[in-house]
């Protein structure tokens, strides 16, 4: 931590640990579950507002909501699964995306100012949820002794170090590949808003005396983020469904 | 502030932003839940069928094109053939005009040869008639003037009409015989 005694408010992991705003009967709630439950109220509010009445001829509204849709279910979905094993999972697709997309969108709104996926928690649910399916889907179409192969990478060519493989498959595929389907998601928003609470805090702190041209460069510093930020978050979003539709495609197939 | 950022410092030993809360996880689950029950059965549901209803009408519309296209080629050939016909049509009448006009003119030709003939037929009669009545009344003639000649020959008068042209007719149809005879 910066100890030199210059006082710079340095951001660290205290910058994601939130007072509670109130609490519940020992449950306590904080900003970040409220910026949670505000994304589901907006995702909602906008589809609705988009595809509640939705008409042949659609509205400037519609279209953009059918845009999103389209891109996740022909973009995302069919491109993995295909059109036909892929229809049932265009819904858990499709709210996955904007879903998450809005939990990190919310790093660069005023007040917000915080993704919600970088608090450890939110991506993991999700990324436990995918896997449960994954799992599941894996037993219903293999069965159990299919399900093992499936998993375990089986495959009798590679002789010798069949066992070895097995084993790393089993452990990769198993237990490492939720967890770094969330952290990717986790990691990318926790950095980037590193960086973000950096510079701002810098181009605020520097702002004195001859330190000022500094304080400018953090500041253009802290646009270029920001505008870095938001491509970033798009990219999250999109590649955490893509593993998501591609974790289930490999349940689909029939030899690993 | 060295005394705050030593308990920042403590407390960021004590937090591990792996380990998720309890809490968060149980919000963040609900707040999913949500957003993909309305998606799952209500809003994807709803804009699913008017991109099918979308695809039916332009398929229909396709399909109504396709009905004018095939109905507009009908009337064109329907067009084609009756333009077809006309020219035929056409065609036969010249040919039948061509035709009638050669019959009329080849029976006008005919009836102009019947009425020649007629003429002619009728010219002979008629002269063969007057020969008639000039050789009938050439005969009365020639008989008076022989038997004048030969009463003034003979000298006594042949008066006696009845015997007189008995004779003479006798003797001009022996005549007529004798010409009959050398033709």
């Amino acid at each position: 931590m910066s100890d030199n005694g210059c006082g710079f408010p340095a951001p660290g992991l205290h910058s994601f640990l939130f007072k509670p705003m109130a609490t519940v009967g020992g449950f306590e709630f904080n900003k970040v579950m409220l910026l949670a439950l505000v994304t589901t109220v907006l995702v909602i509010a906008f589809f609705w507002a988009a595809f509640g009445n939705a008409k042949v001829v659609p509205g400037k509204l519609q279209m953009i909501g059918e845009a999103g849709y389209d891109f996740v279910r022909r973009g995302i979905v069919y491109e993995t699964l295909g059109k036909r094993e892929g229809e049932k999972w265009v819904p858990l697709m499709v709210s996955l995306f904007f879903f998450i997309w809005l939990m990190n969108i919310w790093s660069v709104i005023p007040l917000a100012q915080f993704p919600v996926a970088s608090v450890f928690a939110f991506p993991l649910v999700l990324a436990l949820l995918v896997w449960v399916l994954w799992v599941g889907l894996t037993f219903k179409r293999h069965g159990f002794v299919g399900f093992f192969k499936n998993i375990t990478g089986y495959d009798k060519s590679l002789g010798a170090v069949l066992p070895l493989v097995m084993v790393i498959e089993f452990f990769s595929n198993l237990f490492v590949r939720p967890f770094t389907h969330a952290v990717r998601l986790f990691a990318n928003m926790f950095a980037g808003h590193l960086m973000l609470v950096m510079f701002t805090i810098a181009s605020w702190y520097l702002l004195n005396s001859w330190m000022i041209p500094a304080a400018g460069i953090s500041f253009v510093m802290t646009m270029a983020m920001i505008c870095f930020e938001l491509f970033v978050q798009a990219v999250q979003a999109y590649v955490f469904v893509l593993l998501a539709c591609s974790y289930i495609q490999g349940a689909l197939a029939e030899h690993h | 502030m060295i005394a705050n950022l030593a308990q920042l410092a403590a407390e960021e030993t004590e937090q591990n932003p792996l380990i998720p809360a309890g809490p968060e996880l149980l919000v963040g689950t609900i707040a999913f839940a949500i957003v993909f029950f309305f998606f799952w059965k209500k809003l994807l549901p709803n804009i699913n069928k008017v991109l099918e209803e979308r695809r039916a009408a332009i398929e229909g519309g396709i399909e109504e094109a396709d009905a004018m296209k095939v109905e507009a080629q009908s009337v064109l050939e329907q067009y084609k053939a009756q333009l077809a016909e006309a020219r035929h049509e056409a065609a036969r009448l010249r040919q039948e005009a061509q035709e009638q006009g050669a019959a009329l003119i080849a029976e006008m030709r005919a009836e102009g040869q019947r009425q020649r003939e007629e003429i002619v037929a009728a010219g002979h009669s008629q002269i063969e008639a007057d020969r008639k009545a000039a050789a009938g009344a050439l005969r009365q003639d020639v008989g008076k003037l022989a038997t004048d000649l030969a009463g003034k020959l003979v000298g006594e008068s042949l008066e006696d009409h009845a015997r007189q042209s008995r004779v003479i007719d006798r003797f001009l149809d022996e005549l007529e015989e004798k010409a009959e005879a050398t033709r």
